[in-house]
């Protein structure tokens, strides 16, 4: 039984991982569309800077704040240069955009730091079953979480990106100056992904360590629904706990594979996802 | 006043509006009247700036529109009505209603507003709280009005405001319009398959037909006019 434990409290602490990241996946999908499948590189040039910053300075909390800003102002230059000028063209010019950015974005890191990978601190004591570290992770995705709960739901900021995700014509025709709420969005987003990568990122960070997060996230994401930012929160605590008795009790090399199980399950029986609405509206 | 003079508008090779030319007095109501696809719509979507005119020029109280960004529109007066109800689903009554007024800066003036479309609407504030999608027919065009309401605009336009309503709720949707105009002076562009009951309220109709005016007159004096009621307005 305390077996059972240690995994649970194991899978909750890297479920906060995957759902930090699929939190940001969702936001992006929510407000322009686009599956961002750079946000993994996204995170890791903001870890990496993160990682200069605590190494200069010996803070890893100055580290922490660089890394949120730094998130802040790469979604937003994304969106900007990148996303705009694809925005209303078919959907796969914008996948191959983010799909091309991430390899820019590995290759630039690649050169500045190298492809050998870098040690990189946690936040707390990272020993024990649940750690300080663990804990950590826990409170600071379910804050983040909160936070965006409280923007959307009781700002008038959050009402504009809500109508702006939900009909952006009728959103503009009312006044909402749309161009600058997805801006904001994707800002936000990328913040969402920077926490995760530094969560994720000890203790060792290369140009392609983040790699794997993408791919967990996303899962987290569809599990979700990808229009629901509570359900990417559960979905990402759900496939955390999941992994956690795949690898316990199945071993390790089965943890991809069984993230791929739960993948085409959910596609198969929720095609929208768990907690994601149903395919119609009614208009 | 809305001054639209000579207005070319293109979808791709389509000629959706092929020389349009008509004035919205200040207080009035003006139908603009019409088959499907006879160019109702896209005049509308001219004028908010959703597509833009190849050729033409359309002014609003002095100021040039076809150069307003879309989300400007209505900061300077003009509020849309959008078709199909326009309203946003999966918000509730009240997000609609604040979204209306939004951009405003004046609060104490938009708590005011809200409370008018609240006492003007009673249903809507029966159900403040509740999904937009929740709402009948009925309902959602009073609140996509009463949304319009909020950002206390001098000229209103809608979009087929009777399309799915029951005959006795479109009556009393134009008497409503009529009332509001009375009361407020607002200004009223009223797009409409129905000639027959926007007519009843118009003080002006303007008659499309494949993106021309084909007829341009006093609401009476169209309604009166049985060749025309034949030819376009199918009543």
């Amino acid at each position: 039984m305390s077996r059972f434990w240690d995994l649970t409290l194991g899978g909750i602490s890297s479920g906060a991982t995957f759902a930090a990241i699929a939190l940001s996946l969702v936001l992006i999908w929510r407000a322009t569309r686009v599956v961002n499948f750079a946000q993994g590189g996204m995170a890791m040039v903001t870890t990496f800077i993160a990682y200069e910053v605590i190494s200069r300075t010996g803070s890893y909390w100055l580290g922490f704040g660089v890394a949120l800003v730094s998130g802040l102002v790469l979604g937003a230059v994304v969106e900007r240069t990148l996303i705009r000028p694809v925005e209303r063209k078919p959907p796969l010019n914008a996948v191959i955009v983010t799909l091309g950015l991430l390899v820019l974005l590995e290759a630039l890191a690649g050169m500045a730091w190298g492809v050998t990978p870098r040690s990189f601190p946690y936040a707390f004591d990272f020993r024990g079953t649940f750690s300080p570290s663990d804990a950590f992770a826990v409170l600071s995705v379910a804050g983040a979480a909160l936070l965006l709960l409280l923007l959307f739901q009781a700002t008038a900021t959050g009402l504009r990106m809500r109508a702006a995700a939900f009909e952006p014509e009728v959103a503009r025709l009312l006044g909402v100056r749309v161009g600058q709420v997805l801006t904001l969005g994707w800002a936000l987003a990328a913040v969402a992904g920077s926490l995760a990568g530094m969560l994720a990122g000890p203790p060792f960070i290369s140009p392609t360590s983040l790699d794997a997060l993408l791919v967990f996230g996303f899962t987290a994401a569809v599990i979700g629904g990808l229009d629901s930012p509570a359900g990417a929160v559960l979905g990402g605590l759900v496939l955390g706990l999941v992994l956690s008795y795949v690898s316990g009790y199945a071993g390790a090399d089965m943890v991809t594979f069984g993230a791929l199980v739960i993948l085409v399950v959910v596609l198969m029986v929720r095609p929208n996802g768990v907690f994601g609405r149903t395919g119609s509206r009614r208009v | 006043m809305l001054e639209i003079t000579d207005v070319v508008t293109n979808y791709g090779a389509i000629r959706a509006l092929d020389g349009v030319s008509l004035t919205v007095e200040d207080g009035s109501i003006t139908a603009v009247l019409g088959a499907n696809g006879a160019g109702k719509t896209t005049l509308l979507r001219t004028v908010n700036g959703l597509v833009r005119p190849t050729v033409g020029r359309i002014r609003f109280g002095g100021r040039d529109l076809t150069t307003l960004p879309v989300e400007g529109v209505v900061r300077v007066g003009l509020a849309h009505v959008p078709e199909g109800r326009g309203v946003i689903a999966e918000l509730t009554v009240e997000e609609n209603l604040r979204l209306g007024g939004l951009w405003r800066s004046d609060r104490a003036d938009r708590t005011a507003a809200g409370r008018e479309v609240f006492e003007m609407f009673p249903a809507l504030a029966e159900r403040r709280r509740r999904l937009a999608s929740t709402l009948s027919g009925g309902e959602r065009q009073m609140l996509a009005i009463g949304r319009a309401l909020m950002s206390r605009p001098t000229m209103l336009l809608l979009d087929e405001p009777s399309l799915g309503l029951a005959p006795r709720i479109t009556a009393r949707l134009m008497a409503l319009l009529r009332d509001l105009r009375d009361r407020t002076g607002v200004s009223v562009l009223l797009v409409e398959q129905n000639a027959r009951s926007a007519l009843s309220i118009a003080d002006r109709g303007v008659v499309l037909a494949l993106g021309r005016v084909v007829a341009q007159d006093d609401a009476a004096t169209l309604a009166s006019d049985e060749s025309l009621r034949h030819a376009y307005l199918g009543f």
